[in-house]
């Protein structure tokens, strides 16, 4: 134990504060110091600026689908059809691997037909196949997750619903993503 | 040597792989001369410095783009867009400032001290290597953001070597990989401007090598005589190195942050332009002095010989003193002509950043010459007929003396005070 100035005994020296506050605040300035070296790697403000896109929908006919690239990812853009949209809402809840129901898919409850998507596989990343599959939505080539015509996994690897992106019309003939 | 720990881990590793005991005898029970003052502080700002340009120059490739058509607007894009860009952009162009400045006191110190004499020759000629690569990479390294600086300090540095006889414009060609600086030259400085630093690392452990097998120098210039003289590396000089860190990263960050561009050139905020040159162009500070001297010589071969020379002659140094004292603090006459050549390399800095005409031209021609007439002539001279004050008889004694330094059992418990 150490020895107070005047012999007696003590907890903690002055040696001992002074070593936690300067070994303290030394992580604190190292942390500070590193944090720029960290950050800098993260998404540049010129990336981020390019955070949304506006697409035009008005040339998607019922039954087709675009991709259009948003944030260097493909987003699918599903005019769906009437039998698409009815064949996704006959679904259990039961029978999903993650169950979501229809309109929770959908953002613009007034506008069922436009489904929205990214278009990656939630296993590995891939981007699945437009109109494939044992449930008429996507397939993906790379492990084969099969998804309906909601973007919803059914069969395969992947362990969660094709991600619906923030999105919100403008108008009738135009969305804007991001 | 070894190390003593109940921890088995460490026992396990220091059994296959003596790192622990490494470290403890090169960084924690080294011995080291109990006189050192302030100015030895600047061997490890200056590895400091090669680590901090290393660390930002990493993360600065990863968003720099070497080629002629990008190079700039991906700078641009560092300052701009790239988060804390503008700060590891600042901290690494003033970083080489920082550098050169470090290593300058460095030399500077060595010099006044003896440093450089038996038995450390090798280690002397270790950090002239040294100091050249950090030449040549601070050089590259101003060529990279492509402005007209950039662009026209390529052009004349490069040109140098055009003045070697027969084959000059063969060489520079083959430089540029070109018929002027272009992208080639561009990849190839932004290639070895990576490779260089890390040839340097390698070579400072080898200066490090040699400064461990006879220890540093130190004020008194006498060699150590046994443990009363030393004192462990550990905690005395970390803490003093850490100190002195401390007070450098103030005046660096003074730089970074209050005058980013002050050791710069606004030149070089406009993209390289290869059919313009700027009305006035200078290196960057650090090389004025060897610019001045270039441009004191009124022939254009002769100069860039000069040039060269008044780098390579300090690896003569070791046997152009000829005095058997090495520090300048016994030695009077040594000592002035010293403070004159600190003076003179100031002095032809100042000219270097002027035009060569005029006063610039006259003075600049002064202390050219007495550059190589200190150490051609004067070095040989004064050790021979100097006569040095008596030398102590040992650090030790002379710590003593004056009441300095570290109590007289240091070295044997350092762990014994509380």
């Amino acid at each position: 134990m150490a020895q107070g100035k005047h012999g007696q005994p003590q907890g903690a020296s002055r040696r001992d504060f002074l070593y936690i506050a300067a070994g303290g605040l030394g992580a604190v300035g190292a942390g500070a110091f590193a944090w720029p070296f960290i950050h800098q790697m993260n998404p540049s403000k010129d990336v981020l600026a390019l955070s949304s896109i506006e697409v035009d929908i008005s040339k998607i006919t019922e039954g087709q689908t675009i991709t259009v690239s948003w944030r260097g990812k493909p987003v699918f853009i599903r005019h769906r059809t009437k039998a698409e949209i009815d064949a996704a809402r006959a679904v259990q809840l039961g029978e999903l691997p993650d169950p979501q129901p229809d309109d929770a898919r959908v953002r613009a409850k007034d506008r069922p037909q436009w489904l929205i998507l990214v278009g990656v596989c939630t296993h590995l990343g891939c981007v699945p196949l437009n109109n494939q599959g044992e449930y008429g939505g996507w397939f993906c080539p790379c492990h084969g997750s099969h998804y309906d015509t909601s973007g919803r996994i059914r069969k395969g690897p992947a362990p969660a619903n094709l991600e619906v992106p923030s999105y919100e019309f403008l108008g009738d003939n135009a969305v804007r993503i991001g | 040597m070894g190390i003593q720990t109940n921890n088995s881990i460490v026992k396990w590793i220091e059994y296959r792989l003596p790192v622990f005991s490494t470290l403890n005898h090169s960084l924690i029970d080294y011995p080291t001369p109990r006189n050192l003052n302030y100015w030895y502080n600047f061997g490890s700002l200056a590895g400091v410095c090669l680590v901090v340009q290393i660390i930002t120059g990493i993360v600065l490739a990863m968003h720099y783009t070497p080629h002629a058509s990008m190079a700039f607007d991906s700078t641009e894009h560092i300052m701009r867009d790239v988060n804390y860009g503008w700060l590891l952009r600042y901290i690494h162009a003033n970083g080489a400032s920082m550098f050169f400045l470090v290593v300058y006191i460095h030399i500077f110190r060595g010099l006044y001290y003896g440093s450089y004499k038996m038995p450390r020759e090798l280690l002397w000629w270790l950090g002239i290597v040294i100091l050249l690569l950090m030449m040549a990479t601070a050089f590259m390294g101003y060529v990279l953001p492509w402005g007209q600086m950039s662009f026209w300090g390529a052009t004349v540095i490069t040109n140098l070597f055009s003045a070697i006889p027969l084959v000059g414009t063969p060489i520079v060609e083959w430089l540029w990989g070109g018929f002027a600086v272009g992208n080639a030259t561009l990849s190839r400085f932004y290639s070895l401007h990576y490779l260089l630093p890390f040839v340097i690392v390698g070579l400072v452990m080898l200066h490090l090598l040699a400064l461990h097998q006879h220890k540093s120098n130190n004020p008194l210039g006498i060699d150590i005589k046994g443990p009363q003289d030393t004192i462990p590396f550990h905690p005395y000089y970390t803490a003093k190195d850490l100190f002195g860190l401390g007070v450098f990263a103030i005046v660096f960050a003074g730089f970074v942050f209050f005058a980013p561009n002050y050791l710069g050139h606004p030149d070089n905020y406009i993209e390289a332009n290869p059919l313009v040159t700027p009305a006035h162009i200078v290196p960057e500070w650090y090389l004025l002095p060897f610019y001045a001297i270039l441009r004191s010589i009124p022939d254009k071969f002769l100069g860039v010989v000069a040039m060269f020379a008044s780098i390579f002659v300090l690896f003569l140094l070791p046997w152009l003193d000829t005095s058997r004292v090495r520090s300048a603090t016994f030695r009077p006459i040594y000592k002035q002509v010293f403070w004159l050549l600190l003076i003179c390399c100031v002095a032809l800095g100042w000219v270097g950043a002027n035009p060569p005409e005029g006063i610039y031209l006259v003075v600049g021609r002064i202390a050219t010459t007495f550059y190589f007439l200190f150490f051609l002539v004067l070095m040989p001279l004064i050790g021979w007929f100097e006569r040095p004050r008596p030398l102590p008889e040992s650090i030790g004694a002379s710590v003593a003396k004056t009441g300095g330094g570290a109590p007289a059992d240091a070295h044997a418990k350092p762990e014994g005070r509380v």
